[in-house]
């Protein structure tokens, strides 16, 4: 038998026996993740015809200005068991999506850009119609694993919520700005499972861009310039911050920093760690002095206060009345390099990078990459998002029936396609629709236009 | 633009061109101009700006400051796009312009390369221009924005003031009478990407010493579509039509080489058979050492690798003799004497008869060994080029460049620098300067022999 086979067999009979007792149930699903449940989630859970109408940007609908092409267009690649990577899946229809995604079960769906052509058909084409991307989001990966110099909880792939807030900075920090300086309003936070969230930009003029502009944003958003081998990564220049610069600053980094992340990661607490610190003041005679004080240990400090705020306030008190301002810039540049984002900025630069589909679960954690509210962004908890098994165990506490799909609503993937549905896609499609109405009137009205001539 | 026999007379810009009117010191090139060009200018104008286009790029790759880079700009262009008749400047502008659009147009490589050449060049004109000349080419680029006004300008003022501080532009601190330019941000990438300006809502707030860049955006995305233009129009029928007349001329001068002339051995006489083992170590460039080495290995080279080397050596100062006793020792041990003979020494002798006027005959231009494309078998080229990084590791350390030099020559390889990764090579194995960057194979190795025997006299 194949193995294929072996896999439709043993989901079958979870379909098909919802009234075994739930313990001997529960009890048989193993902890972690299992690719058999994946295609029992594909086919219960994974909201299909979500995903089919944000890709399809309005164009599925009656409208004479609709783009029947537009979806056919768009790349899907599938990650496959034994790491067999599939790129240019494409699709003509709801049905023909979600057939595919039933069928082939992929343990993980990326999304690609839309090209000027039919990317499954890449090679009957010759000459000048070479296939390029002519759309795509606008999308940003922030990925924890890039913040390894800064957090001391965990490293590599590891989360907790003592790292987790440098997420949160990230995703309010770039939010606000796609938001207040660029003017977007379709914007898509995702958790990515595991480690990091996603961004996806998905207005109009974002999908747009070309990729020297999309370079021009992520450069916006990059404060961190140099290499492993120098100490200090960030380099603010000039006598004031920029606009955007100042506004992090003072309404997100600086209360993460000072509030949170210094004493969760004891940035200051051990000598290793201040001695990190003190290398990033370019005053040698104040280094000394702090370094002297901060060795000579706990004594002086009282022990009611965190050691980390003692040292940190003396630091400041030192930097911020220093005449030279370079020096003073210093307290804002520890700051920025503890908690500034870091985005992977050849994923956000060209058109043609491949970025996992939401609601698909992490191969290795077993958690639905879910929707992040950026306005409640504070309250995501990474160690509670839904797992797979977690997920089916709720399934089959419900009872479910094989002839019913769509069945998120009883579990608690139900509150994360709400969110997906009520803060981006429906907003999204409604913009769409008026963009289509305009765009459809203005060439009606051209073409009038060229009749009376 | 129409091209004429020499003894026919040319008119002047007939005076509707658009292009002209704009700006009497700054053309658009919004469309080719009707006039006639006589046919040597189409050339040597051409080649008057190459060498313009060519020096920035130099500039550029060398990475060159902003204020160096103004000042060569400025000299570039004085030295070479002068014209004795003063009437002729700007025709000479245009018509050179028009003519390397034909030359550039033809592949995707050529088009870039010629389009940030271009453009870094107008945005140097432009800046150099008076706020009156700059204002008329922005109407004329029917430019999408629109001066911020008093209200708007208000309100806003003090983040302008915050963003004109944070770049260091304190004596332009927004006043009154200050002229801010609303456009969407994606207009002015550049300015973004260096938080070089307030923005607000998706529109970016560009001040007037910043409009540079917006204006040099839109130059520069017309022109790009404008060569796409040329090429297909190229491909459908100048070329056929002109097949006995420009399209010669325009095939060469993208390859063509600009330096001395090293189809003439001068400096160093002729060199002997014997010590070309040697002289390939010392002072052969990293292209025509891997070409001399397979020979040796192989004792064979394909068509296109006997002529970069072939040519190589006669320019170095191999004379004909020697050349045949060279390639006859390699090629003999593997299709044996006879077929040498045959089939190759006739070539051979060849490059040698025609010196002088074909292109063909003399020794290659690194422009064009970089241009060129080795398939399967091929050693020719460049290899910083046509290389894959391990084996260009691999080759350089063979050479004996250090690890710290060779991270300096990768990077400029990444960057696509080819010409000033095969520089910097030079300098780390002769510890030395070598200002002027290496554009021809030949000029490597007259370079370096000069070091050497420099080198060995001072310690003589
Ligand atoms: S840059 Fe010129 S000389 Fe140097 S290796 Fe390449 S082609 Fe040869
Ligand atoms: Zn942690």
């Amino acid at each position: 038998m194949t193995r294929q086979g072996a896999q439709e067999e043993s989901d079958n009979m979870l379909i098909d026996e919802p009234q075994l007792p739930q313990r001997a149930q529960i009890a048989a699903l193993p902890d972690e993740f299992n690719p058999s449940y994946l295609k029992l989630y594909y086919s219960k859970l994974f909201p299909h015809s979500d995903l089919y109408r944000w890709m399809s940007y309005g164009n599925d609908g009656k409208h004479p200005g609709c783009d029947s092409s537009y979806l056919g267009r768009r790349e899907f690649s599938y990650t496959l068991d034994n790491d067999i990577f599939v790129r240019y899946n494409t699709f003509n229809s709801a049905a023909e999506l979600e057939n595919s995604i039933k069928e082939k079960c992929p343990l993980k769906i990326d999304i690609g850009p839309i090209y000027n052509l039919n990317p499954a058909n890449r090679n009957a084409y010759a000459g000048d119609n070479v296939l390029t991307p002519v759309e795509r989001e606008l999308i940003f990966d922030i990925d924890m694993t890039d913040y390894d110099d800064v957090r001391y909880c965990c490293s590599g792939a590891d989360v907790c919520l003592d790292c987790w807030p440098l997420m949160t900075v990230a995703i309010k920090v770039i939010d606000t700005s796609l938001r207040d300086d660029f003017g977007f309003r379709h914007i898509l936070w995702v958790y990515s499972g595991r480690r990091g969230v996603h961004c996806w930009v998905c207005d109009r003029k974002a999908r747009w861009l070309t990729n020297e502009q999309r370079a021009a944003v992520a450069d916006y958003f990059r404060v961190y310039k140099g290499n492993e081998n120098s100490n200090k990564k960030v380099t603010l220049m000039g006598q004031v911050l920029h606009p955007f610069l100042a506004r992090s600053y003072t309404e997100v980094l600086k209360e993460y920093f000072e509030t949170k992340l210094l004493t969760s990661q004891n940035i200051l607490s051990s000598e290793e760690r201040y001695e990190k610190i003190l290398d990033m003041i370019p005053d040698q005679s104040i280094a000394s002095e702090l370094r002297a004080k901060w060795q000579d240990g706990r004594r002086s400090s009282s022990a009611k206060e965190d050691i980390n705020i003692v040292r940190w306030e003396q630091l400041k008190q030192l930097l911020q009345r220093h005449k030279a301002q370079g020096v003073r810039r210093c307290v804002e540049e520890i700051v920025f390099t503890f908690t500034y984002p870091r985005l992977d900025m050849e994923v956000s630069k060209h058109m043609n990078h491949l970025l996992k589909a939401p609601f698909c679960v992490h191969p290795k954690t077993g958690r639905v990459c879910v929707p992040i509210d950026p306005n409640n962004c504070e309250e995501f908890d990474p160690t509670t998002v839904p797992t797979l098994t977690q997920l089916l165990e709720e399934l089959n506490r419900e009872g479910f029936r094989s002839d019913v799909e769509g069945e998120w609503n009883k579990t608690s993937l139900g509150n994360a396609i709400k969110l997906f549905r009520s803060s981006f896609l429906q907003p999204l499609l409604k913009s769409c629709k008026e963009e289509m109405e305009s765009s459809y009137n203005a060439k009606l009205q051209q073409s009038k236009n060229l009749l009376s001539w | 633009m129409q091209v004429v026999r020499s003894h026919q007379s040319h008119s002047t810009f007939s005076s509707s061109t658009g292009s002209v009117s704009a700006s009497p010191t700054l053309p658009l090139y919004r469309s080719a101009p009707e006039l006639e060009v006589r046919l040597e200018d189409f050339e040597s104008f051409a080649v008057d700006r190459l060498r313009v286009l060519k020096g920035i790029s130099d500039g550029l790759s060398r990475g060159k400051k902003p204020d160096e880079m103004e000042k060569l700009v400025n000299e570039l262009w004085k030295t070479n796009m002068r014209h004795q008749d003063s009437s002729q400047v700007l025709n000479k502008d245009i018509i050179s312009h028009f003519v390397l659009r034909l030359v550039y147009c033809r592949t995707e490589e050529l088009r870039k390369w010629f389009l940030s050449m271009e453009s870094a060049l107008f945005r140097h004109r432009f800046r150099n221009q008076t706020a009156e000349a700059q204002r008329a080419i922005m109407e004329e680029f029917d430019l999408p924005c629109k001066a911020v006004s008093n209200a708007e300008f208000e309100s806003l003022k003090e983040k302008l003031g915050q963003v004109a501080r944070s770049i260091g532009h304190n004596h332009s601190l927004p006043t009154a009478d200050a002229i801010y330019y609303k456009v969407p941000f994606e207009e002015v990438p550049e300015l973004v990407a260096g938080r070089k300006v307030f923005i607000n809502q998706g529109y970016a707030y560009v001040a007037m010493n910043q409009v540079v860049s917006l204006v040099a955006t839109i130059f520069r995305s017309l022109l790009s579509k404008a060569l796409i233009l040329t090429n297909r129009k190229w491909a459908t029928s100048i070329r056929e039509q002109e097949q006995h007349r420009l399209t010669p001329i325009v095939e060469a001068l993208c390859s063509s080489y600009l330096g001395p002339d090293y189809s003439q051995p001068k400096e160093y006489g002729e060199i002997s058979l014997k010590d070309i083992d040697q002289l390939a170590k010392s002072s052969f460039p990293l292209c025509m050492r891997h070409l001399y080495e397979k020979l040796r290995e192989d004792h064979h080279l394909k068509h296109a690798g006997r002529m970069q080397l072939g040519l190589f050596l006669k320019g170095v100062g191999l004379n004909v003799d020697d050349s045949l006793a060279f390639w006859r020792e390699e090629f003999s041990k593997k299709v044996g004497l006879e077929k040498f003979e045959k089939n190759y020494a006739y070539n051979i002798r060849h490059n040698y008869g025609k010196e002088g006027k074909k292109t063909d005959y003399t020794p290659y231009s690194c422009q064009k060994i970089i241009l060129s494309t080795p398939g399967v078998g091929d050693h020719h080229g460049c290899p910083y080029r046509h290389f894959g990084e391990e084996n260009l590791r691999a080759a350089l350390s063979r050479m004996g460049v250090n690890s710290r030099a060779m991270e300096d020559v990768m990077g400029k390889v990444r960057n696509r620098d080819y010409q000033l990764a095969c520089t910097l090579t030079f300098e780390a194995l002769h510890a030395a300067p070598c200002d002027a960057g290496i554009n021809h194979p030949n000029q490597y190795f007259s370079d370096s022999q000069k070091l050497l025997k420099a080198k060995k006299d001072s310690s003589a």
